[in-house]
Order: C-alpha cells, then sequence, then structure tokens
C-alpha cells in the first residue's frame, strides 16, 4: 500500500514542531520518543504500520484547535485517532504526519431524559454510554464489537454499525448533533438535540468520513428506552441456501428481528471447541434470530419465527427460555473473532455487504476461491442487512501467505460489487479498500466525492492517502469543464 | 413563464444540464411541481421536470429495497407497496392542501430533495435514513452515482445524506434506492386531554421514555383539535395529546393497556382503534389544519424543529404573536405554526420570521417557512439562517456541486450581495 511520499521539508523541521506544540500542550501531551510512539504504529489493521512522526494528546478543545491552526499554517499533515480499533487503517500513521489522539477527551458532558440524549467528548468508549444511562432504563442502540473499547469519535469517523442495524439504525441514524474543528483551527456545530438540518445534512456527510474533514469534538446521540424482553432462537440448516431461504422468509413475514446472525460451518465449529456454547456441530448453517419488544410481542414473534424456521428446513431449533441461555447463544457468535484466532496464526477480516438473496451464490464462489488461494476461510454474517464478515485464515510467518489473503480478499470485494453489493459495510475504506474504490466508482464519482473534501480541507492535510486512490488537487477538481460543441436535446418535449 | 423539458433518460437530462452549463441558464428543478411554492423563489431560464423519469426498476419486498425514477409518483409507489404489506416508514407527507394545490400530486424525487417526513420521525427517521443510493447530474453536468441498493455501506462518503434536504440545489436526481419496512399489522392512538403545551410535553416525554414503542406524539391545542375529521378528537374536553402505538396486535393491545395506565394521571384518556387512528395521523402528517382554504394567502406556515423540553417556551413565544395557531408533533420536536404575514418585529413584515427565530435560539433548532407569498419567499430567508463557519461549509459544498449556480438558484440561500 503506497502512501503520500513524506515531505522532506517537514521532517527536517521536527525538533521545531515538538517545541511548538509543547507551547500549545504542556506536559507529557506531546509524544516524540520512538519507543512511546510505538504503541501508536498501527490501528486495529496490525498488517499496516508507520511510526508516526509526532503524536500529540490534546485535552481541551482549544488546544485541538491551536494544534489544528498551526499545523495548517505550516503545511503538516493531521491523522485524528479515537481508540485505534480501526479494522481498515483509518488511523494509520504518517511518517511526516502528527496523530492527533483523542483519548483525554473521555467525559460524559451532558445526559438529557427529557429530549432523549446524552453528550460526551469524542473519546469515550460505545459502551460507557450505554453504562451511564442503563440504570435508569435507557440505552444506545449502535453496538458494533468492539464497542468495549472502540469511541464515539471514531463511531462517527467510520459510521460504525454493530449487530442491531437493521432494526435500529447505524451511528448516522443515531446522531443528533456534533462539534468538529476544520483543518483551519475553527470550530462548528453542526446539529444539536433537535431533529434533522435546517441546511445541508454537513453532519450527515461528515459520518462516516473517516477523519478527512474535520476532528471530531463532542457528540450528542439518541438513547432508545431499553426493550423490556430479548429472546432468541438458535436455529441450525442443512444448508447456507434454507438459512438464506429463512432469513428472507421473516423479513418476507413482515418481522424485523433485533439481531439476525449467520455463522458458516468452520465458523460454528472454531467457536464452539472455544466457547462450549453447545452449538449443534452437524450442520452447515447456524442462525441466530433475537427478537425484542414487548413481552407479548416477543412470544408471539418467536412462535411465528419458528414455524418459518420449520418451512425453510430447519433441522435445529433452540428457544432460550432464560437470559443466560439467550447470553449462551451469543457467546459463540461473539467469540467468533477469538476463536478463528485460536485456529490459525493470523486471520484477515473482511466486510462486504451484499444482497441477501445472493449469499449462497458468494459462498460456494468464495469456496472456489478458497481451493485457488490455498486458504481456508470462516464466515460469520450479518444476515438481517446483509453484511458478510468473511474471516481468511493465514500465517504471517509463511512466506507470501499475507499478501495471498490480502488478494483473496480483495476478491471476494470484487465478487460482493459483482452480485450488487459494497466493498465495506461498517468497517471503513481507510487504507485497505482504498485502491479497490475503483470496482464500484468511475472517476466521475470519485472526483465528486473528493470535492465534498475540498469542501472541507482544501489543503488535504487531514489524514490524506486514506479513502481515495488518486489525489487531485482542489483546484484542479474545482476547475468547471464546458463542453462547448454540444447538440442542444432537439427531441425533448417542451412545454 | 421559462421554457420546461421534460426528459425521458438520464442522459438526456445530462446534456440538458451540460447544455444550460454552457450557456449560464439557470434551471428550475421540479418532479411534480407540488412544492414548488416551498423556498426563495428560483429565477430561472430554464424549468427541468423529471417526471418522465418514472417508474419502479427494482422492488424486492424481501430485501426490503426499492428502486424508482425520481420521477415516480408517491400514490403510485404507495399502492404497489402496500400490495406487499409494506411502506416508507418515514411516513412521507403530502403537503398539496396545504399549500393550497392539489392532493396525491408528489414525487419520490421531491419527498428526497426535501428530506420530509411524517409523525413516525421521532422513531423511524426522516427521508434520508432511508436513502440508500442515488444517481444524478450536478451542476458540472456529469453523471454521478453514490451509495448502493444495501443498508449497510460505508464504501465512501455518504452522499445521499447531502443530497437528501438540499432542494435540487445541488444535483437532479436520475434514480433514487430507498429501504423499504413492512408495515404495522395494526394501529391504535391514546389521547390524553392537555390544555397546555407544558403538560402535553410531560405526557408526551413520559410516553416517550416508556417501553412502549410510540410511533406518533402529538398535541392539538383546543381549537385545532376542534378542526379534526375525527370526531373523538374534534369533541375533546380540551386540548389532545396523541400517542400512536403500531405493530402485531397483540403487542399493540398490551402497550396500549400500559399506556393508559401510565397517562391517567396527565389527564382523562380516549383510545382511537384503526381508521380513526389512521385518519388523525393522516392530518397531522399531511398538517391539514393549516391546509390553504381561501383567504389563506396572507397566511404564513412555519415548520419549527427544537429540542422537545424547549417546546413550551416556544409556543409561550408564538403565542404572544397575535393571530397564531399552532400544534406539537414529534413529542415536541416539531412546532407547526401559522401566522399572520403581515407581522413584523418592528421593520418590514416577516410573518413572525425574527421573533421565532429568536424564540428558537436558546435551545438550537432551525424554523422554515414552509407556506409563504412569492414576496414574503424573496423578503426573509426562508431556510434558518446558519452560522458563520456552517455557511462557509455550505456554499463551498454549492460550489463544489454547482460551480455556476444554474441547479435551482437562490432556492435555499439568497444570492450574497457583493458586500456580504
Amino acid at each position: 500500500m503506497r502512501m503520500p511520499d513524506p515531505d522532506s521539508d517537514v521532517l527536517a523541521r521536527r525538533n521545531a514542531i515538538v517545541a511548538a506544540l509543547r507551547r500549545i500542550v504542556p506536559g507529557e501531551g506531546v509524544i516524540a520518543e520512538e519507543e512511546e510512539l510505538r504503541a501508536y504504529e498501527c490501528d486495529g489493521l496490525t498488517a499496516y504500520r508507520q511510526l508516526p512522526m509526532i503524536v500529540v494528546l490534546p485535552e481541551t478543545v482549544e488546544q485541538i484547535s491551536a494544534i489544528l491552526k498551526y499545523c495548517h499554517g505550516t503545511g503538516i499533515k493531521i491523522v485524528p485517532r479515537g481508540a485505534g480499533t480501526s479494522l481498515s487503517g483509518g488511523a494509520l500513521p504518517l511518517a511526516d504526519g502528527i496523530t492527533l489522539g483523542l483519548g483525554k477527551f473521555n467525559r460524559i458532558l451532558d445526559i438529557d431524559y427529557g429530549n432523549r440524549c446524552v453528550t460526551v467528548q469524542p473519546g469515550v468508549t460505545n459502551l460507557a454510554v450505554t453504562v451511564a444511562v442503563e440504570g435508569d432504563g435507557y440505552y444506545y442502540a449502535p453496538d458494533p464489537s468492539s464497542q468495549i473499547a472502540c469511541s464515539i469519535g471514531g463511531n462517527v469517523a467510520e459510521n460504525s454499525g454493530g449487530v442491531h442495524c437493521l432494526k435500529y439504525g447505524l451511528t448516522t441514524n443515531n446522531l443528533l448533533g456534533i462539534e468538529m474543528a476544520l483543518m483551519t483551527g475553527e470550530v462548528v456545530r453542526l446539529g444539536g438535540k433537535h431533529l434533522d438540518s435546517g441546511g445541508y445534512d454537513l453532519m450527515g456527510v461528515v459520518t462516516g468520513s473517516e477523519g478527512l474533514l474535520g476532528v471530531i469534538t463532542e457528540v450528542t446521540v439518541r438513547i432508545l428506552p431499553k426493550p423490556p424482553t430479548a429472546r432468541a432462537l438458535l436455529i441450525g440448516f442443512p444448508s447456507s441456501e434454507r438459512a438464506g431461504d429463512c432469513v428472507a422468509s421473516i423479513i418476507g413475514a413482515g418481522i424485523i428481528p433485533g439481531g439476525m446472525e449467520m455463522m458458516d460451518r468452520p465458523a460454528i465449529h472454531a467457536a464452539e471447541a472455544f466457547v462450549q456454547a453447545g452449538y449443534p456441530l452437524d450442520v452447515e448453517a447456524l442462525l441466530i434470530v433475537e427478537l425484542d419488544g414487548p413481552e407479548v410481542e416477543v412470544d408471539e414473534l418467536i412462535v411465528r419465527v419458528e414455524a418459518i424456521a420449520r418451512e425453510n428446513g430447519a433441522e435445529t431449533i433452540r428457544i432460550s427460555n432464560s437470559e443466560a441461555e439467550r447470553n449462551a447463544f451469543w457467546a459463540g457468535r461473539k467469540a467468533a473473532f477469538p476463536a478463528v484466532g485460536r485456529i490459525s496464526p493470523d486471520y484477515y477480516c473482511m466486510d462486504g455487504t451484499i444482497p441477501r438473496h445472493r449469499l449462497a451464490e458468494v459462498l460456494a464462489r468464495m469456496g472456489e476461491l478458497s481451493d485457488q488461494y490455498g486458504l481456508k476461510v470462516a464466515n460469520v454474517f450479518h444476515a438481517g442487512d446483509g453484511n458478510l464478515h468473511p474471516l481468511i485464515l493465514y500465517d504471517a510467518n509463511a512466506s507470501g501467505e499475507l499478501a495471498r489473503a490480502e488478494e483473496f480478499g480483495a476478491d471476494i470485494l470484487r465478487l460482493c460489487v459483482e452480485v450488487g453489493g459494497v466493498l465495506t459495510g461498517e468497517h471503513g475504506v481507510g487504507v485497505e479498500k482504498r485502491d479497490l474504490m475503483g470496482e464500484m466508482f468511475d472517476e466521475i464519482d470519485l472526483a465528486h466525492q473528493q470535492r465534498v473534501k475540498c469542501a472541507f480541507d482544501p489543503t488535504q492535510q487531514l489524514n490524506p492517502g486514506k479513502v481515495f486512490p488518486t489525489l487531485h488537487r482542489c483546484a484542479e477538481l474545482g476547475r468547471v469543464h464546458i463542453h462547448s460543441g454540444q447538440t442542444r436535446f432537439p427531441d425533448i418535449p417542451r412545454f | 413563464m421559462s421554457e420546461r423539458l421534460e426528459p425521458d433518460s438520464a442522459e438526456e437530462l445530462r446534456a440538458i444540464v451540460a447544455d444550460a452549463l454552457a450557456s449560464k441558464t439557470a434551471l428550475e428543478i421540479l418532479g411534480g411541481g407540488s412544492m414548488r411554492g416551498i423556498g426563495r423563489p428560483v429565477d430561472a431560464g430554464w424549468t427541468l421536470s423529471t417526471v418522465r423519469l418514472s417508474g419502479v426498476s427494482l422492488y424486492e419486498p424481501e430485501e426490503l429495497v426499492l428502486r424508482a425514477g425520481p420521477g415516480t409518483p408517491m400514490e403510485q409507489l404507495r399502492l404497489q407497496l402496500e400490495q406487499h404489506g409494506q411502506m416508507l416508514a418515514f411516513e412521507p407527507p403530502d403537503y398539496g392542501a396545504l399549500l393550497g394545490g392539489d392532493s396525491g400530486a408528489g414525487t419520490i424525487g421531491g419527498i428526497v430533495a426535501s428530506n420530509l417526513a411524517g409523525p413516525r420521525r421521532i422513531k423511524a427517521g426522516a427521508a434520508r435514513d432511508h436513502f440508500l443510493g442515488i444517481e444524478a447530474v450536478s451542476g458540472r453536468g456529469e453523471a454521478f452515482k453514490s451509495g448502493g441498493r444495501v443498508v449497510k455501506n460505508v464504501t465512501g462518503y455518504d452522499m445521499c445524506k447531502l443530497m437528501c434536504g438540499a432542494w435540487g440545489t445541488l444535483c437532479v436526481m436520475t434514480e433514487v434506492t430507498l429501504k423499504v419496512l413492512p408495515a404495522p399489522e395494526k394501529t391504535r392512538t391514546v389521547l390524553v386531554v392537555c390544555d397546555t403545551s407544558a403538560d402535553a410535553v410531560s405526557a408526551m416525554t413520559a410516553a416517550l421514555s416508556s417501553p412502549q414503542d410510540i410511533s406518533g406524539a402529538a398535541w392539538l391545542p383546543r381549537e385545532i383539535a376542534a378542526l379534526s375529521g375525527v370526531s373523538y378528537v374534534a369533541s375533546a374536553a380540551g386540548g389532545v395529546a396523541a400517542l400512536r402505538l403500531e405493530g402485531i396486535g397483540a403487542s399493540v393491545d398490551a402497550r396500549c393497556a400500559a399506556l393508559r395506565d401510565l397517562l391517567a394521571g396527565y389527564g382523562a384518556v380516549e383510545e382511537l382503534h384503526t381508521d380513526n387512528s389512521l385518519a388523525l395521523w393522516r392530518e397531522l402528517r399531511d398538517v391539514r389544519p393549516f391546509a390553504a382554504e381561501s383567504g389563506a394567502e396572507h397566511r404564513a406556515v412555519w415548520k419549527i424543529s427544537v429540542p422537545p423540553t424547549a417546546a413550551p417556551a416556544v409556543v409561550d413565544a408564538l403565542r404572544a404573536l397575535p393571530d397564531t395557531r399552532l400544534f406539537l408533533d414529534w413529542g415536541g420536536g416539531l412546532i407547526w405554526a401559522e401566522t399572520d404575514e403581515g407581522l413584523s418585529g418592528g421593520g418590514a413584515a416577516d410573518a413572525g420570521a425574527a421573533a421565532i427565530r429568536a424564540a428558537i435560539a436558546p435551545a438550537g433548532g432551525h424554523a422554515t417557512l414552509i407556506r409563504g407569498s412569492e414576496t414574503l419567499r424573496r423578503a426573509i430567508p426562508v431556510f434558518q439562517p446558519e452560522a458563520p463557519g456552517v455557511a462557509a461549509l455550505s456554499r463551498n459544498i454549492k460550489t463544489a456541486f454547482d460551480p455556476e449556480n444554474i441547479l435551482n438558484p437562490g432556492r435555499m440561500y439568497a444570492p450574497r450581495t457583493a458586500e456580504a
């Protein structure tokens, strides 16, 4: 993965830059020693590593603003970083860049039950929001699997999802307001505690922009009353086709489960070996369907889903009758990644989304690719929303396996796009899928996206080298091309 | 009257925009034209309508996805979804009667371009939350796409959000893909008599804070309730707070009982069954209490979005304006207000704009003029004025997509004067 060439002028000024940053953030907040920088050399995509030039850990919005203003004036690049859990390299440092860590912004600022929202600093973890309000019967719906560690600021930057997306939406659907600092140091507020934007939905486009448009400094999210009951079914199928049909039938019957997760045979076996969740080992696909809401509703929907599962050829059906049992059903799914980590020295987690009805075909072709590359793959699948997480098993110490795993992964993502899906459902483009963007978008599409970047960060100093395969200068993108000599549409009806 | 163009292919539409760009001709962008009266009047050389880009090209009920041309009539979509027991969950409104035109004239492109939503906004989100994919032509005369047909997608910037609610000022859509959802099997409404907005917001907040999964929360002061076609509402002993419950039968019954218990302390409680419920929420969705009738031409209508608990204070400020009518939706988060166009805060007539925007300033929010005469819409900002930093970003976005300002110029914000 090629990153922008480091600017030797900036590198030569490193000592002066450290001194300038220490004037803005006194004490321990500026990290310049190599052994300390090492902790920031990668995020959750550990295959890519780069030592940052400097790490700075500000404690106030004023400091963030001053750092950005200084860097803007002196041409220094910035990589924003939350908890560093990105799986796509969104927080991968730059050799000539400053990694701006938001870890010290860990305070919950306001819990407003009347307006059903919570305002937090960006470094607060996803789970901490729910923990802060669950005693009063509320929760924050998006629940990425890294929720114990990932930060809300990072959730906004990546538009994080989780297992409850189909019913409760992604981060973007649960966000009310943000405060952000632009590259110039200017601080703006978008949204608030009210609904919708009075003008362009700038918050909507900032959400999921992967740290390329601004640095999130405050976040207001919507909280929901916790559903009184949740129960789950654990359903085994003789084939992934039947499991896929069952998912379609459930949704076709007008039922939107709180969660609907599928695992294939390798994932089932890895999970069962790891946590002994009681999963059936003689099935090809396992479906967990969770229904939440009032007790009477959940009880009735459990019956309906059970009937649908039988019609679709389920071989085993278990229904949770206690919280302990429901948690046991989930234990294997939630442990799927580490479980796969136990059976393979390394694994590479992919994140495509496909139209659900193409699942069986995609799994079959993935099997063929697996044979072709000589690498095993285990699949976990957010079946409700079509988000597929193939885990490619490899050994980084075996010569050439990482490169082969990456090529295999790229082929899987191309396959997702080919069947009408997308490159990434929730992990982001980052550096990982940057060079695959051309599979989904043509030059004109990408130029329109990059102009959004230019509207927020015309000097392109925020997180360069991520998301876009080719960096165009904003002046070039801004030029208007008039194609003269075009024929005037003679045949169009006029009135 | 400007020349009106109705291309029947995306490529034809692109050629028109490219031609307009080359000749620097401003375009007024329309679907069915039913919301033409919203926004600052557009001074255009040509009118470009998407009505002929009509029809559903993909609808897979089990995948919860629908793709259509922007000119597809909402009525056609509704019927097609109904056949499969599905709906657009954000409850797209029909402002035909409100704006003095025909009902049923709206298109899906218009709904998406305006990011409208009905009472279910509080539970299901607005058009933006259901908008999965777009194909469009920008003011650069170039066709581009973004998003896709799946709900979980973070590939590149979420341009759908930007185009939704941009009122045709950034691009002309040629195809839209939306998420659809199952329609509820049953609907009921619990009514609580509440005479003040403060009491009503308290009752609605209690309901929305409960796990009863409320899908609509509105308050009608007595004089507005009296206009309802639903007799229980029209004949209520005072103002009426209405809480909607939707879902499968057994669930709705159980939640209805629980909600009646919860709200008994707030006022006399009544219950509407399916037909009356549907009728009431359709009235509120379409803002029927302020429907334009003869004599309404001097009555401005405002859509005001605020944090729900701020609503009573804003209502007090609105009540201080002479001859103002109002009601609440979204648990208090949405205030619909009808004011006299001649109102002024000491300066020129502004239909109360200055007073309304001052009232919402402390808690934040926005006020949009949804109905007003052409004179009024030229005189005052129809959309909420933005803070300088945000306004600069909005201008940059506009320039990025429409550098020559040919798409609905001025509709959202007046052209900047030289000294501005």
